[in-house]
């Protein structure tokens, strides 16, 4: 917890970065574009969503353009195409994480995933077919989520409490921005049926000993959901390693298209999970009496599915693996360690989080003294630094720390140097707004 | 710099030093407001004298426009009668609506005073929802009060509304 690289009075220092920045952000045009009256584009926003690559959009163009038809449906040509391509986005996607196609189901988002398993267990407690009541959650029973949890992986899971009658009990966090693991052992116990935990924080950015909690899941005979919405995009993950049941993530957030996510599940534990959504193409036989149901990964994608955005994903996939994912992960925490010193050089800047880059991801929240972080976002944007302000959608995190909300920069593979300087300028420019402002404005 | 436009110094002098702060007695009403895409929040209370606003109190924490239109609404709606206090209200709305058109904010600067400041906010679409906070608060407390004078007295008047109480 000490590898803090600063010297006073040294100032930052600029590790060479293992990404070619300026190749890669002639892939992406929309940094080209310039907001609020000429200034440059500085995004510094990818963890609420990323930008597209033009291999992305091509992808989804080309499908339009040259074989679009409704996958697994029809026996015409086109058919036939749309659906080669559509199951060899999936095997694409899959191998990122070190999964077979089968294990892959495609869904809106990483919260329609997170859903999905939630009702697969409340709808298991009522199944008919027998098969399908084994991770039945009921009155009892436990789940088990942490403070740090985005809302996706959080309201869900109090949901499905609701409905069930089971309980929720979650782990805690510590002042410095990590896990309480303290209690584990008591948290995590015989009567919990799931744990859901997110890989990396989407606002304190802190990486979780997964290891840990996975032994303990293991212990106690609960599944292990992990929420890899902000890991995926940015860090080798490979599920035979993980220890999890499930990974769920999103497309958008890994330069992907909108409206495609990913729940990867152990084959034995999706094909014993009672459908969440039906209709269309999730069916084996329909009588009017009833239906059956297919085996996984189909049996949990109802109608049609967003074929030209499983594509666009899969063609990011390529264009991450091409630069690397393990130089994707050292791009991003050489950024942030730049970052952390940047802003520990502000007077009045707070970092919410840990303050090194150990176990430590490229999201970095703050607060600046006196001044309101919507305040702070409206000064960054003026001078055209785009960052999210606000709770980030996991509310019992700010209010752990105390805060109302939190100004926070996340950093991607066209992230440079040059973004983090114009941060910590745009920060500084906030203070200089807000402190002198009342002499000033006019 | 476009900010100024936004950040007037009328509405950062009511940011640093707000009018009315402070929850008081007595009041018909209580309402607690938040603008849960980013944990705004007001705790506003109606004391009415007939149907006049003798009094609103609050506290809140936010950013300076949500603090500032809320100090700016005291002063513009203390002694009016609620359905004036609404239409000031529903004038502000207007305010907010009109995409930085400078002839809409000229016709309304009689009627909202101080308040015609935040005329630069209609410009921030994200930024609509800090202001009129205040003022829903307001529509939704002067309701609630209105309510509770003319139904029979009842235990206790205090009512949280506007969706998750943080």
């Amino acid at each position: 917890m000490t590898q803090t690289v600063s010297r006073p009075g040294a100032g930052a220092q600029k590790a060479p970065l293992p990404l070619d920045v300026e190749a890669i952000r002639a892939d992406f045009p929309i940094l080209s574009r310039t907001v609020r009256d000429g200034k440059r584009l500085v995004y510094l926003d990818s963890g609420a969503t990323s930008q597209k690559p033009l291999s992305v959009l091509d992808a989804e163009r080309d499908f339009y353009l040259t074989c679009n038809a409704a996958p697994h449906r029809g026996a015409h040509q086109l058919a036939e195409e749309a659906t080669g391509r559509y199951e060899a986005a999936r095997a694409t996607i899959g191998a990122f994480i070190g999964a077979p196609a089968e294990e892959v189901v495609f869904t809106r988002n990483t919260t329609e995933a997170i859903n999905l398993v939630a009702y697969a267990l409340s709808n298991a407690a009522t199944a008919k077919e027998p098969e399908f009541r084994r991770y039945a959650v009921g009155q009892g029973d436990e789940i088990v989520v942490t403070e740090m949890e985005h809302h996706a992986n959080l309201v869900p899971w109090q949901q499905l409490c609701e409905r069930t009658g089971a309980t929720l009990r979650w782990l805690g966090l510590t002042d410095d921005g990590r896990l309480d693991l303290s209690d584990l052992g008591t948290v995590v116990n015989e009567r919990t049926r799931l744990v859901a935990v997110t890989q990396q924080s989407n606002i304190l950015g802190t990486i979780n000993p997964l290891g840990d909690i996975s032994a303990r899941a293991r212990e106690v005979g609960a599944l292990l959901l992990v929420d890899g919405a902000q890991s995926v995009p940015h860090q080798p993950v490979d599920v035979t390693t993980l220890g999890a049941d499930f990974l769920v993530f999103s497309g958008h957030k890994m330069l992907g298209p909108t409206g495609v996510g990913v729940l990867w599940g152990r084959y034995e534990v999706l094909d014993a999970l009672p459908p969440f959504l039906t209709g269309g193409s999730m069916i084996e036989v329909v009588r009017m009496e009833g239906s059956t149901f297919m085996p996984p990964p189909q049996r949990f994608e109802a109608g049609v599915p967003m074929t030209a955005q499983v594509i666009g994903l899969a063609a990011a996939v390529e264009y991450l693996q091409q630069l690397g994912m393990e130089r994707v992960q050292a791009h991003e925490e050489a950024l942030t360690a730049y970052a952390l010193e940047k802003l520990a050089e502000i007077p009045g800047v707070t970092v919410i989080g840990p303050p090194d880059t150990v176990a430590r991801g490229g999201a970095v929240s703050f607060t600046v003294e006196g001044v309101h972080p919507h305040d702070v976002g409206q000064v960054l944007d003026d001078l055209g630094v785009e960052v999210r302000v606000g709770h980030h959608c996991a509310w019992p995190v700010v209010r752990r720390y105390g805060v109302p909300a939190t100004t926070r920069a996340t950093f991607y593979v066209h992230t440079g140097y040059d973004d983090i300087d114009a941060l910590a300028d745009a920060v500084r420019e906030a203070q200089r707004f807000f402190g002198v402002a009342q002499g000033e404005v006019s | 710099m476009q900010l100024q436009s936004m950040y007037q110094e009328i509405i950062l002098d009511h940011y640093r030093n707000p009018h009315g702060r402070g929850l008081r007695e007595p009041f018909e009403a209580e309402v607690h407001h938040v603008n849960p895409t980013c944990g705004d929040e007001v705790t506003l209370r109606v004391h009415l004298d007939g149907d006049t606003l003798a009094d609103i109190s609050y506290e809140g924490m936010g950013c300076s426009i949500s603090q500032a239109s809320v100090s700016a609404m005291y002063d513009l709606v203390i002694g009016k009668p609620v359905p004036e206090a609404l239409e000031t209200g529903e004038h502000f709305m207007t305010l907010m609506q009109s995409k930085g058109d400078a002839s809409v904010a000229e016709k309304l600067e009689d009627e909202l005073e101080d308040a015609i400041a935040f005329a630069g906010v209609s410009k921030y679409p994200a930024r609509i929802k800090c202001a009129l906070m205040s003022w829903m608060a307001l529509k939704d407390a002067s309701a609630r009060a209105l309510a509770a004078s003319t139904a029979v007295p009842t235990t206790h008047p205090t009512t949280p509304a506007g969706g998750d109480k943080a």
